[in-house]
């Protein structure tokens, strides 16, 4: 028996390094808003009234669990049937639910007053990236998981943020009313930040609304709430709040970029830089899928190393590419690829693993497809 | 109540044994085959079930990924859920009814014998074809036991259209099963016993039955509704069509809600029989047990977007069904301070089926506590899919509705099989079955109010630790269940003779019929004479 438990400590030991980062958060975070802070102290109330009603009972239960026993040479009583006691233990919970009903109301009233914000965004979301669309700015990008393959194969020691890690972060400016309209692309999610209380679904087809007005500065992190397929637990939010002046360079900075991109698509690319690149693009967003060596998971993501779409006529491929597969779970990445990824990727794969095509498919035929 | 005298018939010439071989199981009529039978199922894929919960356990031992990969880690949770809900759950209660309901309330057998012989052998062929999805192309479905579309219609595997089935053929022995016991209650009690004098699991079962015969219905339609977005080019749940994928979590969750009352309902009957016996005292208030029981059945209907918060309904609508959901609270606290006024002065003793009862009540109130919270629905914002509702989910079902059905085991084994269980070994199955399941799912509340979704295969470091111990917890319960099934098969081999009263006080007429059980009881209905 020693040994066996000297074997169990040992074990245990070989266990625990997990908890050199990790915290015993027990309760649900206070957040950054009024409207976390009120849930919060609504959600303690709750609690608190659930513990003293618990005691009570609990109480009376366990007062004769010991004290009414058999064993302690205790005589059973035959009261049964009290119409005053009845009513008096329906009437009590009654009043008690009233008193969380009333402070329940007014927040949930608050929490849906989304008028008169200051940003509008829209969030969509997609299997299994957020894509974050600013309405008033000309914005525009989606936000991927960067956590490396191998962190999560074990092969690489964990980051601190672990799976709670974008490309690119949500910026809002604090102490202003953003407004979140949110849909999807495919199935439904949910977009969830716990440190701002907000959840709500994105639902294909239909529009949500909810709002945040951010009181300090930091990065809140957050993941999708709703099961929404294979990667579910792959799509993380990341909420960056800066003052209004850093925000107000972000959005210059981003407009600049897309200038960029704009540009990049009328450059002439060669082969080699295309692959490059097209590598980078295939990781980020096809390798979930279509696995890093081509060979899918069929049948409902077929491999492409060998596909005959992607070694044979570049039109279907490109028609793939950008318009999806639909009733299935290709999406249609022209609303989501500049054309510049768009041509990178499918060079790409038209001329990595076994596919050796040898053809190049630049921004301009991309460009000229999608104008058709 | 009554007083209650029996008249037995004693020179029964025609009484004769069942058949034998495989074919008694297979043509039997007779309740208690019957409900054997059930309750084997049920123990073999509550068996399956926990197994399934293991491989998900031990992937989230540890962050990273270890043991498999996301989408087989989907398809687990999945069959977990379907496989303890319609597998374990359900027919461990109907096995319970099989076998009781006739004896409780006086009847030879149930009312539709060989109605009930088919429910029952629907049920194998319905979950053989549902556990073999795992094996097609595509894999078994991984859209959750809710399968929200759009994801488990247009992007579900192939292997949907199997699940469908399987869910109809499930519905059908359900309803046949369902009607079966409103049948028997209403037209085969003895002569003299009221409805108001049924016992309180007779009547906890004809409220559950009703619910079923309610709302199996509207899964069917669900799941049909699924079947013709699939094949027949109809958009009930696309937008792109017309339609909308919320419509399906409405209807979803008008079977959805009823059908946690149906799981749960049962237990509040056998825990009513069974701390009365063990307090040696008469159930406190036996009248409003029953309209709590109504109570509870009628607003199950009217609650059900309580699990749609987050969906973007209306205000008054959240408002609606916040407030309803709040109001079950009055019933379901009527019944948990029955019970502990039951206890309060009586004589009690610790038997195993009455350490279960105690836990189911302290347990699922617990349970009961988180449901409150979640109810109210700014606060759900924070709770919603996330491991807080597992815990609470979890606290309701596993000490709820497994731990009812376990203490109903050993409250009537004894009668059933003629034999007395070894004590010792049930209170071990008790003890650690109570540590291992607290262990499992008490963390479960920390990590969700930290912020951890349900439903994902890997997790942030800080959810490390809690996660650990929830997975030591669920390897302590697993492992305890096969102490149950040791003792089941030591009390059938070799357990000591049972006397016919194995309870002092044990009141019903069950206790009445001697032991061992005839294979045929009450071929002449016992008289129940009012004092």
């Amino acid at each position: 028996m020693q040994r066996f438990l000297h074997q169990f400590c040992i074990t245990l030991a070989f266990l625990i390094p997990s908890s050199v980062y990790a915290a015993w958060e027990l309760n649900m975070p206070r957040g950054v808003t009024d409207t976390s802070n009120t849930v919060y102290d609504l959600h303690m109330l709750i609690l608190w009234i659930c513990i003293a009603i618990g005691v009570v009972v609990f109480g009376v239960m366990f007062w004769s669990i010991i004290y009414h026993r058999k064993s302690q040479g205790a005589k059973a009583a035959q009261f049964h049937e009290s119409t005053t006691v009845e009513v008096i233990w329906t009437v009590i919970p009654f009043l008690i639910l009233i008193g969380m009903a009333v402070p329940s109301t007014t927040v949930l009233i608050d929490m849906y007053d989304s008028s008169e914000s200051d940003i509008d965004i829209q969030v969509t979301g997609y299997q299994w990236k957020w894509q974050y669309k600013y309405l008033n700015e000309d914005i525009d990008f989606f936000s991927t998981m960067t956590t490396p393959k191998a962190e999560i194969a074990n092969e690489q020691e964990k980051n601190l943020n672990y799976l709670l890690e974008v490309d690119n972060e949500l910026v809002v400016p604090i102490n202003k009313k953003v407004r979140f309209l949110f849909t999807a692309n495919d199935v439904i999610h949910a977009w969830w930040v716990p440190e701002l209380a907000v959840k709500k679904d994105a639902i294909p087809g239909f529009i949500n609304e909810s709002w945040t007005r951010i009181n300090e500065v930091g990065t809140y992190r957050g993941q999708c709430a709703e099961l929404c397929g294979k990667d579910h637990g792959f799509m993380p939010i990341v909420v960056k709040a800066v003052t209004q002046a850093d925000y107000d360079i972000w959005v210059s900075e981003q407009k600049a970029t897309a200038q960029a991109v704009a540009a990049a698509a009328n450059q002439e690319w060669s082969i080699e830089d295309l692959v490059a690149k097209g590598e980078t693009v295939y990781q980020k967003n096809c390798a979930g899928c279509h696995m890093v060596d081509g060979s899918g998971l069929p049948p409902a993501f077929p491999a492409l190393n060998g596909n005959d779409v992607v070694l044979g006529d570049i039109e279907k491929h490109m028609d793939i590419m950008v318009n999806g597969v639909p009733g299935s779970a290709m999406a249609a990445y022209g609303k989501q690829l500049s054309a510049v990824e768009l041509a990178a990727v499918i060079t790409y794969k038209r001329n990595t693993w076994d596919n050796k095509t040898g053809e190049v498919i630049s921004p301009a035929d991309v460009k000229a497809y999608m104008s058709k | 109540m009554s007083e209650q005298t029996l008249t037995l018939d004693d020179h029964d010439h025609h009484e004769h044994g069942p058949a034998k071989g495989f074919l008694r199981w297979v043509f039997t009529t007779n309740h208690k085959d019957i409900g054997t039978m059930y309750l084997i199922f049920s123990l073999v894929m509550f068996l399956i079930g926990g197994m399934m919960a293991f491989v998900i356990r031990a992937e989230l031992f540890q962050p990273g990924m270890q043991l498999v990969d996301p989408g087989f880690f989907n398809q687990m949770t999945t069959m977990h859920g379907l496989i303890m809900v319609f597998g374990a759950v359900m027919p461990g209660f109907v096995g319970l009814a099989n076998w009781q309901i006739p004896l409780m309330v006086g009847a030879p057998d149930m009312a539709l014998p060989r109605m009930n012989n088919w429910s029952f052998w629907i049920l194998p062929f319905a979950f053989t074809m549902l556990l073999s999805t795992l094996f097609m192309e595509g894999g078994a479905p991984g859209f959750g036991w809710t399968f929200y579309a759009p994801l488990s219609t247009t992007y579900a595997p192939p292997s949907v259209t199997f699940f469908i089935f399987a869910i109809h053929m499930m519905g059908i022995s359900s309803i046949m099963g369902a009607m079966n016991i409103i049948v028997t209650l209403f037209n085969m009690r003895a002569p003299g016993m009221g409805l108001m004098q049924m016992p309180m699991f007779a009547w906890s079962w004809l409220i559950t039955a009703f619910l079923l015969v309610a709302v199996m219905p509207v899964l069917a339609a669900v799941v049909t509704m699924m079947l013709m977005d699939i094949h027949f080019a109809t958009s009930f749940f696309s937008a792109a069509g017309g339609g909308d994928p919320v419509l399906f979590q409405h209807i979803f969750w008008f079977f959805g809600h009823p059908e946690v009352y149906i799981m749960i309902l049962p237990a509040f009957g056998v825990v009513s029989e069974i701390i009365p016996t063990f307090s040696r005292k008469k159930l406190f208030g036996y009248h409003s047990m029953v309209y709590a029981l109504i109570a509870i059945a009628l607003l199950s209907f009217v609650v059900w977007a309580h699990h749609m918060f987050t969906v973007g309904m209306p205000i008054g609508g959240q408002l609606f069904f916040m407030y309803a959901t709040m109001l079950i609270a009055v019933p379901t606290g009527v019944k948990v301070f029955n019970w502990v006024a039951t206890m309060f002065k009586g004589s009690l003793t610790f038997e195993t089926p009455m350490l279960f009862a105690i836990a189911f009540v302290v347990l699922f109130t617990v349970g009961g506590f988180s449901g409150i919270m979640l109810a109210i629905a700014p606060v759900d914002f924070q709770y919603q899919d996330t491991y807080f509702v597992v815990a609470h989910f979890h606290y309701v079902l596993v000490p709820g509705a497994v731990f009812g059905i376990v203490a109903g085991v050993y409250y009537w084994l004894p009668k059933w099989t003629g034999k007395m269980y070894d004590e010792s070994l049930g209170k071990m199955h008790f003890w650690l079955s109570f540590v291992g399941l607290n262990l499992t799912f008490f963390p479960m509340h920390f990590v969700g109010l930290a912020g951890m979704p349900r439903r994902i295969p890997d997790y942030a470091l800080q959810f490390a630790d809690f996660n650990m111990m929830a997975s030591m917890g669920a390897f302590l319960f697993g492992t305890s269940q096969l102490v149950f099934v040791y003792l089941v098969i030591k009390t059938v081999r070799s357990g000591k003779e049972a006397a016919q009263v194995p309870w002092e006080s044990a009141e019903g007429l069950e206790w009445t019929l001697p032991t061992p059980l005839p294979y045929h009881t009450f071929t002449t209905p016992p008289v129940i004479e009012h004092k």
